[in-house]
């Protein structure tokens, strides 16, 4: 009951998840950027544009000219995420690689940092006036989401271990359509329904930033409209004088 | 010992250009251009008035112009709120307005979107700040979109390069097509239509300026040094914000482009049919009123028979023209391949400088101790030269090489971190004096830095509007109106002229001081 339940869980959200990203991808690809727009001083060529969006997503370089305490609440988050995320590979794929294996430890540090972080950011959305002023309900809701998944995940390694090797079996049986029983942990209950909530809001949330930046006009396009000329289909088809003046 | 004077004077006194105020909400609320009248919208293409079912009509547009611009769709939903953004508005920092933080004013428009366009604003608007598209929503709009100069600094700053720009003419364009148009900018684009430029400056009247012109100069430099109009068969086509006709100090460096291509024995003419650099369908949004505006000077410099085109003075002309003109109204195949087209006067005046071909008298700039305002356009949506930061470096090349005594203000208020003058977007108009007044703040700080430091009197710009605003708002800083230059203006003063009267004095004073070395 339960594992069904928890199975039909992570199918749903896995679909959602991927299917909605395909959705917004889809849909920024199709969408003209009409004119040349991007902040200057910008790279003149397309491999100087891959580097730009490289230290932005790497980085958050401009973040960093911007403030750097966002910057590093921010940063510490996404890095530490980036290094939880790795370490829980090993319950999705057998045997583990070495590169798993080796993240594994500084996974465990990641955990902390990760919470670090979201606690500055989100001290932020109250100590600071300009940026309480622009928090919805949904900033502080993302947040809290985001730490209760930090924080459940640090309780099952620290304070009451689960079954970990159950675990791997259920996700392994998961992707091969042979369900294995999921332990009946509270802690891992929570867990995993936060992180299923997390996927099935990803596509319907600001949290799109993480695919908008590389559709972003301003950080994606080549500094050259004199040299090559841009049209969008929609402003080609003004040209031919078959669209609406 | 130091008297104690010279430790009251601290620079500690001038506020930081970059202070962040407290936030006072609601303070600049009340504050609206003027709308437009039902011929100057009609003359564009909008509806008159505002339209029975404009909310219907709002929301569709608003549907259109997601579908035409992806930098709408995608700026609509990656924001995160992070902050970044919400003290990097000049108009923010001058206002304390909250709705006047880039994020904020975003929030506006993203608000409705929401609503209209997301699952998550349908069923849980409250949840994510989503808003129906009301009445008291559009006057909001209304105002506080006409309080962006869509300069672009914030975008510098977000982390996923959002355009509050973007966003904001998008609201005028959704604006526009219900029929509340802005009168200042609506208007100005009728002229240009109507009889080719911004001041509706007929071409008998140009003519006469020009004459006038061609005869100050005669006086000046002994030299017959032309200003032709609608003249057939010459290299280059100017074109320049009419401002450049009519306005000081602007007028100055339209006598520097003069000098510039007499000595370089280039022939140009200016159009009267194309008499405006400036597009303020850019300010508005609109994407086929920026089209019109740009294909008159495809079609004069085609009448005209020139090889080139070559850009005066202005900011958000030279982003339209760097660009958007190719893709407005190119290709440009018909000129000359051995140059880019358009190119900006500082590009023309800056290589032949470095071809050796312009001889300059910095002493005659002398009396000005000098720093330069990036305007915004050219600073954050434009480049010069064939490097990216072009923009920064050319027109500094320009003035050190014209002035002895150059100065820049401090590096986190200039290049691309720049402020707006204050009053570019469309947004200098008398009627939006208060925001333009406040919004110069930032930029006026940094000046009174280096007038501290370096005992700068004066600052040059590359802008029409930046000209034109600082004229107005200096005074309220404590500066004379007339403390703003154009750069082409310290061209026109150092520049020693083959021929010239001030060749001639050169001369003899160098001859004359090799006399006096030898008689000593």
């Amino acid at each position: 009951m339960l594992t069904g339940l928890y199975a039909i869980l992570f199918y749903v959200a896995t679909a959602v998840l991927v299917g909605g990203l395909a959705y917004r991808i889809r849909l920024y690809w199709n969408t003209p950027a009409p004119l040349k727009i991007p902040t200057t001083p910008a790279p003149t060529t397309e491999a100087g544009v891959a580097l730009r969006l490289a230290r932005e997503v790497v980085l958050f370089e401009s973040l960093f000219k911007s403030n750097k305490w966002i910057w590093l609440f921010g940063w510490i988050f996404h890095a530490a995420l980036l290094l939880v995320v790795l370490r829980h590979v090993r319950y999705f794929i057998n045997p583990v690689p070495d590169i798993i294996v080796f993240v594994q430890e500084f996974g465990i540090y990641a955990g902390f940092a990760m919470i670090a972080g979201l606690a500055g950011l989100w001290a932020r959305r109250f100590l600071v006036p300009r940026v309480r002023y622009i928090s919805a309900p949904s900033d502080h809701l993302m947040l809290a989401l985001l730490m209760a998944i930090g924080l459940s995940g640090l309780t099952m390694k620290f304070v009451a271990h689960t079954d970990i090797v159950a675990v791997k079996a259920f996700f392994i049986g998961l992707m091969t359509f042979s369900w294995q029983p999921l332990p009946a942990d509270p802690v891992l209950l929570v867990h995993l329904t936060l992180v299923a909530l997390l996927m099935i809001i990803f596509p319907f949330s600001k949290l799109l930033h993480g695919v908008g930046l590389f559709f972003s006009p301003t950080r994606n396009q080549a500094d050259n409209p004199r040299e090559k000329r841009h049209l969008a289909p929609w402003a080609a088809k003004l040209e031919a004088g078959e669209g609406p003046k | 010992m130091a008297d104690m004077s010279d430790y009251i004077m601290d620079e500690s006194e001038i506020p930081d250009p970059l202070e962040r105020p407290e936030i006072m909400p609601g303070s600049m609320e009340g504050l609206k251009p003027f709308i437009a009248k039902p011929d100057h919208q009609s003359a564009l293409g909008f509806p008159g008035e505002l339209v029975d079912n404009w909310q219907e009509k709002a929301i569709g547009k608003m549907g259109e112009l997601l579908g035409k611009y992806r930098s709408l769709q995608v700026y609509l939903d990656s924001c995160v709120k992070c902050g970044a953004c919400t003290d990097k508005c000049h108009y923010f920092l001058g206002t304390g307005d909250p709705k006047n933080m880039p994020v904020a004013r975003q929030d506006l428009l993203r608000s409705v979107y929401r609503r209209y366009f997301t699952f998550s604003g349908k069923y849980f608007p409250k949840l994510v700040g989503a808003r129906d598209m009301t009445k008291e929503v559009l006057d909001e709009w209304y105002s506080y979109f006409h309080q962006c100069s869509q300069c672009r600094r914030c975008s510098v700053y977000c982390p996923y390069g959002i355009d509050t720009a973007e966003v904001s003419m998008a609201a005028r364009e959704i604006m526009d097509s219900v029929g509340v148009g802005q009168k200042y900018c609506n208007e100005i684009i009728g002229k240009v239509y109507k009889i080719g430029n911004n001041l509706g400056l007929p071409k008998k009247a140009i003519q006469s300026t020009l004459e006038g012109l061609e005869e100050e100069l005669e006086e000046e430099t002994g030299l017959k040094i032309r200003m032709p109009i609608d003249e057939p068969g010459c290299e280059v086509l100017l074109i320049t914000p009419s401002a450049d006709l009519f306005a000081e100090p602007h007028i100055q460096g339209l006598m520097g482009y003069a000098k510039v291509f007499h000595e370089a024995g280039i022939s140009w003419t200016l159009s009267s049919y194309a008499s405006e650099a400036a597009n303020f369908g850019m300010f508005i949004g609109s994407y086929e009123n920026m089209r019109e505006v740009s294909l008159r000077i495809r079609k004069a410099a085609e009448e005209l028979g020139v090889k080139r085109i070559i850009f005066g003075e202005c900011g958000h002309a030279w982003r339209v023209a760097y660009s958007f003109l190719n893709t407005l109204a190119g290709p440009f195949d018909f000129l000359d391949p051995r140059y880019p087209s358009p190119q900006h006067i500082c590009e023309f005046t800056y290589d032949l400088m470095q071809e050796g071909k312009l001889k300059f008298d910095k002493s005659k700039n002398d009396q000005y101790r000098l720093t330069f305002h990036d305007s915004c356009n050219v600073a954050r949506a434009s480049r010069m030269g064939d490097k990216p930061g072009g923009q920064f470096e050319l027109p500094r090349a320009i003035l050190r090489a014209t002035c002895n005594h150059f100065f820049d203000m401090a590096e986190d208020t200039i290049k691309e971190a720049t402020f707006c003058c204050g009053g570019g977007g469309g947004l200098l108009t008398d009627d939006l004096m208060d925001i333009r007044i406040k919004g110069a703040q930032p930029r006026m700080r940094a000046l009174q830095q280096v007038r501290e430091e370096h005992g700068v009197t004066h600052m040059a710009a590359i802008c029409a509007i930046c000209k034109a605003q600082f004229t107005k708002v200096m005074p309220h800083y404590g500066f004379d109106m007339d403390s703003i230059l154009s750069v082409h203006q310290m061209v026109a003063n150092a520049i020693v002229m083959t021929g010239s009267i001030q060749a001639k004095e050169l001369e003899e004073n160098a001859n004359a001081a090799a006399a006096e070395g030898q008689a000593a």
